[in-house]
């Protein structure tokens, strides 16, 4: 029973994890999270390494999106920028992979700052569909610029390393992806405990009134834009070292629609949530393909509704949770802990 | 490049724009009574193919019985997904409405791929072979005819829009939602009718399309050519997507003529539009011809 | 800008703080405002009242900012401030409520209490990011002041984590003020503070501003319709009609103004 859990001072109510139970959580997570690489097998391992920077790049569009109600379609194109700046890094300027990946940050963050410097006069649908477009463009440009990308057939790339140690396998990028990942979520969620962040909730639920109370929604939505990218540079950085192949086809349209799944399915405006959205909207896929597989004892022509099924799966969970749960994994989340938290009183 | 290559491109670019307008079309309907942007567009077009596909080649019905099957089908899924999906969305945030279009685009993807497979298809031979000419320029009568009927199409909704009292009951609603509502029009109705109706263009469409090109799940793919139309003429003008579709198929067919050359394999023909609309809004944040929204406190 | 020291409350009380020359506002063909002069005391309350549409709203979002006039000057503290963008101005010392609530629904009462104090504060994206030790003392002291100097105030202690959305339109109307106090303004302009409210609301909203008048020395200038209320709080009463002022004085000297009431009964004016 954990009833009864009054603060003592108002830095206590500020801190991230208020409560004994929710810092043990946040304990008995970081251990499992160390101990996993080293019990996983390959392939679990290589998904976590997917979730993992599909969470960072998440993270960014949340910030962007949930918090502050800019609509991106173009998100995957920003990770694609980061992918290729730090690739190229990497490879012709031969530098390590603790300055080629905050490169590619950067070089996605000036793109971002470019695609955002609009946002002031469109608005909205429209900026939504500018996102659009420069998702369509960037992606010509990856596949057309060949001199700098290498085309379609892309970059090939060394594994990390650190003082004589390779990142050259999924087992050991993990702690790469998850490194970055906490410090990554700890900013975010940073962000949002001081002026910055509260500008741009301000911005997203009334932009006029947010002016009124001083905010500059210019500064405010290029700097979200800006962060936004950032996190979607790092996310392509390190996909860089994840896959040690860039090439065009990885950073479609369709990637940008899967991390807006992840934020919507995980809650808007939760960082919680986007952990959550990133591990279900990965996973799901995943979960079907071993389904599949195992119906094709029963039917030897199973495979070939994996593809169908997955669109159809991710469509109606995209659907499901608008319609039924529009805040997403991280409410249900709250409400399993109110349960909890009274039990065993539940009301 | 000759005069006569020019006319050329330019021809096929009204031919190509004449489907765009007409795909478009159904899109600003919908946006014009619910603000909603339909991005499954594309896909119910696809949907419209298919039905009409089925019912030449395996009902062996007439070709305009098949465009009959083909709109009945689409009505159907306008009708059933407005009332189950997007009614209970209406005033949400503009974010979760673009996702739920987005997911059912997707639910329709794959139902195709299950229904009809994922190999592509084509229609049979139906329109007659002769070559329309128009003076120096040759349209192969695989283009002549579909855009013609696109063409009668986008009359046909002009003339609902502005000759039927529904028509005129949808447009009144579309200019202030809450007197239509006061002078007894019943909003929910209207809302279900533009689903019905931009699902219906999207099936001719779709058909056309089909017949030119062939079909598969994919065809969907073609509704991301709707957004630099309605930005050039305005997500809620139906003259302007029209206009904004013809002057986009022109404008790409000349990109990719003129401009392949200079980019070997690039595909300009692709981006171009893409590259139209950016420069559009930069200039216009609404759109060309679109109605600015007044701010207010 | 600003000199390095705070005015203390209420310095110099009596000395004009916002003086409104000639202020005229056009949409298109309709003149909202036609040439409007107002004057306000330091420490005072000032009504603007008149009947709808009368321009009152109007006058309150040229001084907020949020309309561009195109004739005349606004002077706040001796600086011509016609012309500063509206996001600058609540760092010079002007807050304001709206007459339809704009609270930000996805933030708990005390975001939205704390989001007031925005202009104040400094914390860059970097420190954000961080939490360093910069943002974490601006962040304590602000919810100290908030909590001590706001919270307390106006007796809302128990809706701190409250999500706005939830709150009764009373209590919204009171958080509005909370973050208009978080502003920390010298001059606080209120678009209706009390429409809509009952009776035991009406009685907390008048108590509450006269005590950010007295105790603060806070400058507040109103607009209301509730004439009881204008009567008993305020100092000064400028009447607007048609985007004109057609009255001004003590209350009891607009309320004897002929002209006034012709105003608010609807005769047709003559000239």
């Amino acid at each position: 029973m954990l009833i009864g859990n009054f603060k003592e001072t108002y830095a206590d109510d500020e801190a991230l994890f208020r409560t004994p139970a929710s810092r043990a959580g946040l304990a008995v997570l970081l251990a499992a999270a160390l101990v996993f690489p080293f019990v996983a097998s390959d392939y679990l391992l290589y998904l976590a390494d997917l979730v993992g920077i599909f969470a960072i790049a998440a993270l960014g569009l949340n910030i962007l999106t949930g918090y502050t109600g800019q609509i991106s379609l173009g998100h995957a194109a920003f990770v694609g920028v980061g992918a290729y700046a730090t690739a190229i890094a990497a490879t012709r300027l031969g530098l390590p992979f603790w300055l080629s990946v905050p490169a590619g940050g950067l070089v996605a963050c000036l793109a971002g700052a470019v695609v955002g410097l609009p946002s002031l006069r469109i608005k909205g649908l429209y900026l939504a569909i500018a996102t659009l477009a420069a998702q369509v463009i960037f992606e010509w440009v990856f596949t057309n610029w060949t001199g700098v990308t290498g085309g379609i057939r892309g970059l090939n790339v060394e594994p990390a390393g650190l003082f004589g140690f390779a990142f050259d396998s999924d087992r050991r990028v993990y702690f790469l992806v998850f490194g970055l990942l906490a410090l990554l979520a700890y900013g975010a969620a940073n962000l949002f405990r001081t002026r910055v962040g509260r500008a741009f909730i301000a911005v997203r639920d009334r932009d006029i009134s947010a002016e009124l109370m001083g905010i500059d929604l210019f500064r405010t939505k290029i700097m979200a834009f800006m962060i936004s990218s950032f996190y979607a540079g790092i996310a392509g950085g390190l996909w860089v070292y994840f896959a040690r192949v860039v090439t065009p086809e990885s950073f479609p349209l369709s990637l940008s629609i899967q991390f807006l799944a992840m934020i919507i399915v995980g809650g808007l405006g939760t960082i919680k949530g986007t952990l959550f959205g990133a591990v279900f909207v990965t996973l799901v896929p995943e979960g079907l393909r071993a389904v599949t597989q195992a119906a094709t004892r029963l039917s030897p022509d199973a495979m070939s509704w994996l593809a169908p099924m997955k669109e159809i799966v991710f469509g109606a969970m995209i659907v499901g949770f608008l319609v039924f749960e529009p805040h997403g994994l991280a409410e249900i989340w709250s409400r399993v802990r109110r349960f909890f938290w009274l039990w065993p009183f539940p009301k | 490049m000759t005069v006569d290559e020019f006319l050329q491109l330019a021809v096929s670019g009204v031919v190509t724009g004449g489907i765009y307008a007409l795909i478009a079309i159904g899109f600003v309907v919908v946006y014009k009574a619910t603000g909603v942007i339909n991005f499954a567009t594309g896909e119910l077009m696809m949907l419209g193919a298919f039905f009409g596909w089925t019912a030449m080649t395996v009902l062996e019905l007439p070709f305009a019985a098949a465009l009959v099957v083909a709109a009945a089908g689409a009505a159907g899924v306008g009708a059933l997904v407005e009332r189950v999906v997007l009614r209970p969305m209406l005033g949400q945030r503009p974010i979760s409405v673009i996702m739920v279009t987005i997911g059912l685009s997707s639910v329709f993807k794959g139902l195709a791929q299950l229904l009809w497979g994922g190999e592509y298809r084509s229609f049979p031979p139906i329109f007659p072979r002769k070559p329309l000419e128009l003076g120096p320029v040759i349209l192969p009568s695989r283009q002549a005819w579909p855009f013609l009927i696109a063409l009668a199409a986008i009359v046909a909704l002009a003339a609902f829009f502005r000759f039927t009292r529904t028509g005129t009951a949808m447009r009144a609603t579309a200019d202030d939602q809450a007197t239509a509502f006061g002078m007894g029009i019943d909003i929910r109705r209207v809302f279900s009718l533009s689903w019905i109706l931009a699902a219906v263009t999207a099936a001719l469409a779709g058909v056309v399309v089909g017949v030119i090109g062939g079909i598969s799940p994919q065809l969907g793919a073609v509704g991301l050519r709707i957004f630099p139309v309605v930005i050039l003429g305005g997500l809620d003008s139906i003259g302007g997507a029209l206009v904004g579709g013809i002057v986009m198929g022109v404008l790409e067919n000349l990109a990719g003529g003129y401009l392949d050359p200079l980019f070997p394999g690039a595909g300009v023909k692709e981006v171009a539009p893409f590259i139209a609309l950016v420069l559009i809004l930069m200039v216009r944040p609404w759109g060309l011809f679109g109605t600015r929204e007044i701010e207010r406190l | 800008m600003e000199g390095g020291t705070e005015p203390a409350p209420a310095p110099g009380a009596g000395d004009v703080i916002l003086s409104i020359e000639r202020l005229s506002l056009a949409f298109g063909g309709v003149q909202a405002l036609a040439g409007v002069d107002l004057t306000v005391r330091r420490g005072s309350i000032a009504a603007i009242i008149g009947p709808n549409g009368a321009g009152k709203t109007s006058l309150l979002n040229c001084i907020a900012g949020f309309y561009r006039p195109q004739h005349g000057r606004i002077v706040f503290e001796g600086r011509d401030v016609t012309r500063v963008p509206a996001a600058r101005r609540p760092a010079l010392g002007l807050a304001r409520t709206f007459q339809n609530i704009a609270l930000f629904e996805g933030m708990t009462v005390l975001d939205n209490i704390k989001l007031g104090a925005h202009a104040h504060l400094e914390t860059g994206v970097f420190g954000a990011l961080a939490y360093g030790a910069g943002a974490r003392a601006e962040e304590e002291a602000l919810r100290d002041e908030v909590e001590r100097e706001i919270i307390d105030f106006l007796e809302i202690e128990h809706l701190r984590n409250r999500s706005v959305g939830s709150l009764s339109y009373g209590l919204q109307k009171r958080v509005e003020l909370a973050r208009a106090l978080a502003m920390r303004p010298r001059l606080l302009l209120l678009d209706e503070p009390i429409a809509g409210m009952n009776e035991e609301e009406t009685e907390d909203m008048a108590r509450f501003i006269l005590d950010i008048q007295e105790e603060r020395g806070v400058t507040v200038v109103l607009i209301e319709h509730d004439m009881g209320v204008v009567m008993d709080l305020c100092d000064r009463v400028t009447v607007l009609s048609f985007g004109e002022r057609i009255a001004d004085g003590t209350p009891a000297e607009v309320q004897a103004d002929p002209d006034v009431v012709t105003a608010y009964l609807g005769t047709a004016r003559v000239g």
